[in-house]
């Protein structure tokens, strides 16, 4: 093999195209090394003919300058795209390689959970809040006085019979298991009531919680349940505000169809009171067969009424000046007719699973 | 609750066109009357009576013993041959029997010869069952013999319907019910038994007393429906009335009630009147009886069933004496202490002084009980199968005296649910009338021209009201002439004058007593239906408060953490505490105890939550769970033994501040807590990893998260109390040196007596004094040191009683304030650090506001901290 001279360009050429060849050819980073070294390096004939531009005629040097020039741009240039192609397939392939099994479980801590009763209070008074509405609390042990007395129950009337009450030892202490969260109606307003006389601020609060009958544990009974109740105080409320609440609770929680209707009740602490149904959310009342509402269209979800006179005089608010109204209903009723629970006692049982299928959030 | 039949309904009010018990339902709740129940109807033919002429029991492959019966049901039996005889159908085609249909039936309370009901091939069962003919048990069973549940006529009756047993070897479900006219073979049993009669069970709300009544019920209907209303009610009183209970020719009655119950005295009226010459033989009329059972009342006697019919029609209570047995005079007086009557249904009652009773003067005046007043009556005086003179009593009764009275002996009678509710005080004579006309009607004999009617009642008040009032309260424009003519539907008597009414309500509505019981007439009565909907506008709210916030995000750190949140009953046994470890003396022993537990094994309220909590642990363990982690946010109840709390006696302008204040004082104490339990595995084996079981460590990680979601920061020491253990347990503090939490592992022995794992744990933190400590704190932030780190790392020997938390403590102090953190990252005993003692390692982190901590400086704060755990513990670094 002859020298290469830097002066023939066509022998250049042909070195060049066969430098080409082979890093085209080239079909790992390894082979083009190889290439790259057999066509660059220095003992490359073309590196060498560059090395011999030097010991020419100097009217020869800026062609030859030229030749080689383009010569090992071409060259570097190839090897370069090729280089980033072969990369590129390298790291396409190592990446499959590193594939693992995605599907594999992946959380081996234990997982926990919300119990579905507080987080449906919680949306129950979240909803509220969005209103301006306070949340009140208040004790589980009650004095009867706030319990039955300030609530309109006499002492002899069979509606005092009506919610079968846990009495605390000895019977005649005066203190029971809230039979519902009403008392706390009457705390939250003897609370307010300066704000409502002072400053003319409406008292507008639910009260959730814990309450306490001497039922037995059974499919549809449970002597320790939760309620959500709401009591409002103002001037000129009227039963109209009473149904256009419950409509807006209604809607909250059931979406933008949701109705209530209401048909004439009683409870002593309110007057003119009613009970509330629902309009079943399942079937819209046209499925006779349908089992969220046994076919009746309606749903039974909880009272209501004008707060009657005597309760607000014994928070003492003037029932000349203000009216009030006051509904309520249970969470565990709600969470069932909602989410097509079907037995009490899995929400009071404790089993895991219960609370586990709905999570953090309702 | 009372129940309708539909066709009594209808003698007082016209059924719109068409209306079945459905509708009439329907248009009650409308007014406030909701459906408890329907019964009757939805049967068709061929429902027919039959008699038993053969009965054989077989044993039926499944065990089970079954009755092939042969049953003549006239002319529904099958087709006869030429010798008279009848041949079955296959498979009982080779036998032959008596003029009859086969039919097979599993119960067991009717024998041969017995008359009973037969739903035949071609009948509908309430509830759309059709019956046919059909193969069963080896034999062909042409239809059933029926129970009364599968009529609809009630849950009561166990076993099929015999109408009448002339063996005398069962017992006739309806007795009474049929006159031998009556059992025809192949006759139908719709009208007999008032099958094609629906009978609709309304729930009665507390206030309204009068809807426990034909009458009142009636009256309602007509309310909602426009349909005229007749007044049972309105019929001529006969007879000439005196006031004067000396009179000659009256049964002489005194009232002497010393002791009225809240200034009412317990008996306002007594009227009484007899029949004389009654044929105690003479049965009531098949109708009357009918009618009772679709009521739910048993058919007795013609005087006792007339006095129940007409309670149920009218709804006054009445009761019947046989008036040889009275001696004269009645009075009515409170008990005397001790004092014991045999009710009618045979129990002797002992009496209290708030008991009013009935007495007759056999011994004495006043001394022999013979009833409970507006209860229930006695056993010696009530009329009997020799009754010829019946003393009819038609009395109006206190309803405070009779709730009492019915709750003291827990003795509910159709009599004292009346009357708690209020009974109309002018019913007296007319419910007197009605019962003896029919007595006399179905009975025979004379009723006594002149009757004695002791009348203290008191007419109802007037009641003021703004004819606008209903408007303002209901939010619906009624005209004034639509408030005064609902007012006078109901039966009130209303004057008007311009816009003030005055409205005198009718003597059967004792519950209407204010303006507002007025206005729920109106609006009741116009419907809730046409009701506007209006959203109140609320001042703006104050969102949730402080411990709202506080315990949300508790509840969602533990959940986040891997526990599931369960809700117990607070309810727990006596010993509970004792498998807890409790001592004697412990505040958890300070219990509050309920007076009327639902068992009576659970009669206390927990003191902890872990004495709840466990049994949810259990639950889950006992469903094969293997890892379980629980918590529970609640209450804990604590006695403050205070005994009786104080009473309010002021409730104009509203409970006093001290009062409640009183009151509040007075109630148990109803800590806040929450309280996890941990067992098994907190991290699960897998491929890519082992498992990792809770331990104490966890335990006290809990309360860290759930004091740090509070906003505070814990401060542990070593040491807990029972149900923990007693060296890998810690009570935990506030910094402000508030008890806040016990957590760690449990003792052995209460894992092993709830059979939870060994070394499960455990944490129960107070949360009132936690939520409150940060309540309206605000943290002054520190700036972001954007100095580079230095970190140095420690390894001491001390002796293996140093707690690592005070070495930590200690390592801090000493480095001052360039130390941002120090860790124990390693613990390790053995021979390297000698017997009884351990080597800590840990690890410093420090960085100064300002500047870049120098070499220097380092190596000071270095030996700074070297020196204190010198001093401070012996420590030796290695």
């Amino acid at each position: 093999m002859t020298d290469l001279s830097p002066l023939d360009s066509e022998a250049v050429e042909a070195a060049v195209a066969d430098a080409l060849a082979d890093i085209t050819l080239a079909s790992t980073l390894d082979e083009l090394k190889e290439a790259r070294l057999a066509h660059t390096g220095d003992k490359a004939p073309l590196t060498l003919a560059n090395k011999r531009i030097g010991g020419l005629d100097p009217a020869d040097k800026a062609q030859a300058g030229k030749t080689m020039g383009k010569a090992r741009g071409q060259l570097n240039q190839a090897i370069a795209a090729r280089q980033e192609v072969l990369e590129q397939e390298r790291d396409a392939r190592v990446l499959v390689e590193e594939t693992v099994d995605v599907t594999l479980p992946v959380n081996r801590h234990l997982q926990g959970a919300r119990h579905p009763l507080e987080t449906m209070q919680e949306l129950m008074c979240d909803n509220f809040v969005a209103m301006g509405w306070e949340v009140a609390e208040g004790p589980e042990m009650e004095a009867e006085w706030f319990n039955f007395d300030a609530l309109n129950f006499d002492p002899d009337h069979p509606a005092r019979e009506m919610q079968d009450t846990f009495f605390i030892q000895p019977p005649n202490a005066g203190i029971v298991l809230r039979t519902h969260t009403s008392p706390v109606q009457v705390r939250a307003a003897l609370e307010r009531r300066e704000a409502l006389e002072t400053e003319g601020r409406g008292i507008y609060v639910v009260c959730p919680g814990k309450t306490f009958r001497t039922d037995e544990l059974d499919a549809t009974h449970t002597p320790v349940f939760h309620q959500i109740e709401g009591l409002a105080v103002d001037k000129g409320l009227t039963m109209a505000h009473l149904k256009g609440t419950l409509d807006a609770f209604a809607r909250s929680l059931f979406g933008p169809d949701a109705v209530t209707r209401l048909r004439p009740s009683f409870f002593p602490f309110t007057e003119p009171s009613a009970e509330m149904d629902l309009r079943c959310f399942v079937c819209n009342g046209e499925d006779s067969g349908c089992r969220t509402c046994s076919g009746t269209g309606w749903i039974e979800w909880g009272g209501c009424g004008m707060t009657h006179p005597n309760v607000l005089k014994a928070a003492g608010i003037d029932p000349e000046k203000y009216t009030a109204f006051a509904f309520g209903m249970g969470i565990e009723r709600t969470l069932m007719f909602r989410h097509g629970v079907k037995d009490m006692r899995d929400m009071v049982e404790g089993d895991v699973h219960f609370s586990q299928q709905f999570g953090m959030e309702l | 609750m009372p129940k309708i039949p539909l066709q009594w309904l209808a003698e007082s009010v016209d059924l719109v066109d068409g209306h079945t018990a459905v509708d009439v339902a329907a248009a009650l709740a409308k007014v406030g009357l909701e459906e408890e129940g329907i019964e009757g109807g939805g049967v068709t033919g061929p429902l027919v009576i039959g008699r038993v002429i053969s009965l054989v029991k077989e044993t039926a492959s499944n065990g089970k013993t079954v009755n092939y019966c042969r049953v003549d049901v006239g002319e529904h039996n099958d087709a006869a041959e030429s010798d008279g005889m009848v041949r079955g159908h296959k498979p009982d085609n080779n036998e032959t029997f008596p003029p009859s249909k086969g039919i097979v039936c599993g119960a067991h309370n009717f024998h041969e010869g017995d008359w009973v009901v037969c739903i035949l091939p071609g009948g509908v069962l309430p509830g759309n069952f059709a019956i046919g003919g059909r193969k069963t048990y080896g034999h062909w069973s042409d239809g059933m013999i029926c129970s009364a549940k599968e009529l609809a006529l009630g849950e009561d009756h166990d076993g099929i319907i015999v109408l009448a047993s002339p063996s005398g070897a069962s017992d006739v479900t309806f007795p009474g019910l049929v006159s031998e006219s009556d059992l025809v073979p192949g006759a139908s049993a719709i009208p007999l038994l008032g099958l094609d009669e629906e009978t609709l069970e309304i729930n009665v709300t507390p206030d309204r007393g009068y809807s426990f009544s034909v009458r009142g019920v009636a009256r309602e209907y007509s309310h909602s429906t426009g349909q005229p209303f007749r007044d049972p009610a309105a019929i001529r009183v006969t007879g000439a009335r005196t006031a004067d209970a000396l009179a000659e020719g009256v049964f002489e009655v005194a009232i002497e009630d010393d002791a009225p119950i809240r200034g009412n005295g317990g008996c306002d009226r007594f009227a009484a009147r007899v029949l004389r010459g009654f044929n105690p033989a003479a049965e009531s009329p098949a109708w009357m009886k009918r009618r009772l059972d679709q009521a739910g009342m048993r058919p007795i006697s013609l005087a006792v069933d007339v006095t129940n019919y007409v309670m149920l029609e009218l709804g006054h209570p009445l009761h019947a004496y046989d008036l040889d047995k009275v001696v004269e005079p009645i009075v009515v007086r409170r008990a005397v202490k001790g004092e014991v009557l045999k009710t009618l249904d045979d129990v002797d009652r002992i009496l209290s002084t708030e008991d009013l009773m009935v007495t007759d003067s056999a011994g004495g005046r006043g001394a022999r009980p013979i009833g409970m007043g507006g209860v229930m009556g006695g056993a010696e005086t009530e009329v009997s199968a020799s009754t010829v003179d019946v003393l009819l009593e038609a009395a109006h009764w206190d309803p405070i005296t009779i709730a009492r009275t019915s709750r003291r002996h827990r003795l509910g009678s159709e009599a004292s649910r009346r009357y708690e509710r209020g009974v109309d005080t002018q019913l007296a004579p007319v419910a007197i009338e009605r019962a003896l006309t029919l007595m006399q009607e179905f009975g025979g004999g004379e009723i006594d021209d002149l009757w004695l009617d002791i009348d203290n009642t008191v007419a109802p008040t007037a009641i003021a009201m703004d004819v606008a009032y209903p408007s303002q309260i209901v939010g619906v424009e009624y005209t004034p002439d639509e408030v005064v003519a609902a007012l006078e539907l109901v039966g009130c008597t209303v004057n008007r004058d311009a816009e003030s009414l005055l409205v005198t309500p009718p003597t059967w509505r004792p519950d209407l007593v204010d303006a507002i019981n007025l206005v729920e007439e109106v609006a009741r009565l116009e419907g809730y239906d046409d009701l506007p909907s209006v959203l109140p506008v609320a001042p703006p709210g104050r969102g949730l408060t402080h411990s709202q916030k506080v315990r949300r995000s508790i509840a969602r750190t533990l959940a986040e953490s891997g526990l599931t949140e369960v809700l117990t009953y607070p309810f727990m046994s006596e010993t509970r505490l004792d498998e807890l470890g409790v001592p004697e003396v412990d505040a958890r022993r300070d219990v509050v105890r309920l007076a009327n537990p639902l068992s009576a094994e659970q009669p206390f309220m927990r003191t902890t939550m872990l004495a709840t909590l466990v049994d949810a642990v259990k639950v889950n363990l006992g469903r094969g769970e293997q890892d379980v982690a629980v918590y529970e946010l609640g209450r804990a109840y604590q006695a403050k033994h205070i005994g009786v709390l104080p009473t309010v006696d002021s409730t104009d302008g509203g409970i006093r501040p001290d009062e409640v204040e009183a009151l509040n004082e007075a109630l148990p104490g109803q800590p806040r807590r929450v309280a996890g339990i941990m067992a098994g595995n907190r991290v699960r084996a897998g491929w890519n990893g082992h498992a990792t079981a809770w331990d104490w460590a966890d335990a006290l990680a809990a309360v860290d998260r759930v004091v740090a979601a509070a906003g505070g920061s814990v401060v542990i020491t070593q040491g807990s109390r029972m149900p923990w253990h007693p060296g890998r347990a810690a009570t935990c503090w506030l910094e402000s040196g508030e008890f806040v939490a016990h957590a760690g592992e449990l003792h052995p022995k209460v894992c092993e007596r709830f059979g939870l794992p060994a070394r499960s744990v455990a944490f129960e933190i107070v949360l009132d004094d936690l939520i409150a400590s940060t309540e309206g704190a605000i943290r002054a932030a520190e700036p972001v040191s954007q100095q580079v780190l230095a970190k140095e790392d420690f390894a001491f020997v001390v002796s293996d009683d140093v707690a690592a938390g005070d070495l930590v403590r200690v390592i801090r102090n000493a480095g001052g304030d360039v130390v941002q953190d120090a860790r124990v990252f390693d613990v390790y005993t053995g021979e390297q650090v000698g017997e009884g003692n351990k080597s800590l390692a840990v690890n410093v982190v420090m960085r100064a506001a300002d500047h870049t901590l120098s070499a220097d400086e380092v190596l000071n704060v270095r030996e700074a901290i070297i020196a204190a755990a010198e001093t401070d513990f012996g420590a030796v670094l290695r």
